[in-house]
């Protein structure tokens, strides 16, 4: 392979990672509050801090349709949005809005399994001691479940280079735009390998740092 | 005057406990239906029970983590079960807990974890660092502050938990269970160290267990719980002394039972159970009551078993396990005569 098709290759995969982390960057930020609403709306037996299950049943059908929903149709029809937020709908830039809309849901069920994994006794002894709701959240429950949490946020990472390169179907750019266009479409074996292996590196590289980082957590308890 | 007074009662340390009528219900089940009582200050008050007779809910209405649907709780004058929730929080602040699992944080070693109740409330980190290390020196555990929480024995944790429960001063500390988990001696060293703080802080501590080693060992006064109702309460003395309930005979029954072993062990002389229970309380001890009895009937006891047991530490109950030879006539006249010398006096129900 000539030297211009690794310039190509280096270009894609810069171009995945930077969707890969603002996509992952911006579902933590949608997803972390929804999970947290959605734990802490759930029933008291199951940790629910304020439950309301009204919002939580809505909160959690919304979050289940969204999650059923297939990454190709959702991402045409958010082409509109990306269009508002970035003014474009093609290229890396506008793949990062559904990407992070498409992960959030993901995310909040993600982070709401990692709090019910919280002991509910010490929950309550938190509340027992005074603290308020956004205490008990920020100081006893996150940090309580770091572990799970990290683990959480490695698998949602590992989804989000999946989605990304099947965002390269329709205009997102990255490794799954240049498998398509180059290896499938121009009948280039060599650079579809190329990327396909780049891809399952990321993977790997982000699972190992994610159970090590967990683990290490769990070490020092 | 004015200005002590008020002193005393922002330190809280006569803080009194007053229930009337609670009533907690969880669909057709009564877990607390209708209990009064009024637990004084500066002293350790039991509330025992068996399983399943309201204890985990009570404590949970009195130390405010759950609203009754019926009755009031009072801390002194004021009412506690209808504080709206910035008043409850600060309420809450003042009121420690410690429970039989312990409940402390896996992701803070021992001195974060007393911390806790002094970050939420937003002290300044240096006082902080100093109150730690005061409050793990008063628990015996100055040299574990650095160490994670599953580094620590059952006991060790209990003791981190109690050092949390006193960070920020409270009047009360409820203990639901505290020693549960652990083996006697531990038990033992836990309930030591529970006893020296009360003494010292005097502040009110209420025990929930369903062991009456614990009552017996720490106990001012008891209340026996028995079906979410109170069937028996009174200085604990007393309540060894003069067992009205069969709940509460049922718990001393276990004592003498579970007890060989232990300093106030029963002696057994036979391996056949006597038909009556005496029970004698400080100077009937000293006394020859039976030999007494003997001479003026004529009718004869045969001791299975005896012992002395200490309850709070202080007063001295002795048990005999006896049959009473004779008639039923002769049984019942002997019986009589022993409560009137201030002996009480149970019938053992053969099974």
């Amino acid at each position: 392979m000539s030297a211009k098709i690794w310039l190509l290759i280096w270009n894609s995969t810069l171009q995945t990672l930077s969707m890969v982390f603002f996509s992952t960057l911006f579902s933590l930020i949608l997803g972390l509050p929804l999970g947290v609403l959605l734990f802490s709306t759930g029933e008291e037996e199951q940790g629910g801090i304020i439950p309301m299950p009204l919002l939580n049943s809505v909160l959690s059908r919304i979050v289940n349709v969204l999650r059923s929903f297939p990454f190709i149709i959702l991402m045409i029809l958010l082409f509109p949005l990306s269009r508002l937020l970035i003014g474009t709908s093609i290229g890396t830039a506008a793949t990062i809005v559904p990407l992070s809309i498409a992960a959030a849901p993901f995310v909040a069920r993600v982070i709401e399994t990692a709090l019910k994994e919280v002991d509910p006794g010490v929950v309550q002894a938190a509340r027992a001691m005074g603290s308020t709701n956004f205490q008990i959240v920020r100081k006893v429950l996150i940090p309580e479940a770091m572990p799970s949490l990290v683990s959480g946020v490695a698998l949602t990472i590992i989804s989000l280079i999946g989605y990304s390169a099947m965002a390269g179907a329709i205009g997102g750019g990255g490794l799954g735009d240049l498998a398509i266009r180059y290896g499938y479409q121009r009948f280039r074996g060599d650079i579809m390998l190329v990327a396909v292996i780049i891809i399952l590196v990321l993977v790997e590289i982000v699972q190992v740092v994610g159970n090590r980082l967990s683990a290490r957590l769990l070490a020092r308890r | 005057m004015m200005v002590s007074i008020r002193f005393m009662n922002m330190e809280g340390i006569y803080m009194q406990i007053r229930l009337k009528n609670l009533k907690r219900s969880y669909g057709s089940l009564h877990a607390v239906n209708g209990i009064s009582l009024s637990i004084p200050s500066n002293l350790i008050y039991g509330i025992i029970g068996k399983s399943g007779a309201g204890k985990s809910t009570l404590v949970r209405l009195i130390s405010l983590l759950e609203k009754p649907d019926d009755g009031e709780v009072y801390f002194d004058e004021l009412r506690v079960d209808n504080l709206a929730k910035e008043e409850l929080i600060r309420r809450r602040r003042r009121v420690g807990m410690i429970f039989q699992n312990f409940n402390l944080f896996s992701s803070r070693n021992a001195a974060q974890n007393v911390a806790y109740p002094l970050e939420i409330i937003g002290t300044p980190k240096g006082e902080i660092k100093a109150r730690v290390a005061e409050l793990l020196e008063l628990v015996g555990l100055g040299d574990r502050g650095k160490a994670p929480i599953s580094t620590l024995s059952g006991g060790q944790k209990q003791r981190v938990a109690i050092a949390r429960a006193l960070a920020c001063n409270p009047d009360i500390l409820f203990c639901d269970e505290a020693t549960s988990a652990l083996d006697p001696q531990t038990t033992h060293s836990i309930l030591a160290l529970l006893k020296e703080i009360q003494r010292k802080m005097g502040l009110t501590i209420v025990m929930i267990t369903h062991q009456m080693e614990v009552v017996r060992d720490v106990c001012d006064r008891v209340a026996v719980l028995d079906d979410g109702r109170v069937v028996e309460e009174g200085p604990v003395t007393d309540i060894f002394a003069k067992p009205k309930s069969d709940v509460t005979k049922e718990f001393l029954s276990h004592l003498v039972g579970t007890d060989a072993g232990s300093e106030e062990q029963m002696v057994q002389w036979s391996s056949k159970r006597g038909a009556y229970i005496l029970r004698f309380r400080g100077v009937t001890t000293d006394q020859p009551i039976l030999s007494q009895i003997t001479r003026e009937t004529g009718i004869d006891f045969n001791i299975r078993a005896g012992g002395v047991q200490k309850v709070g530490g202080e007063v001295e109950i002795g048990t005999l396990i006896v049959d009473i030879q004779g008639s039923e006539d002769e049984q019942e006249s002997v019986v009589a005569r022993l409560r009137e010398l201030g002996v009480h006096v149970e019938k053992e129900e053969r099974s």
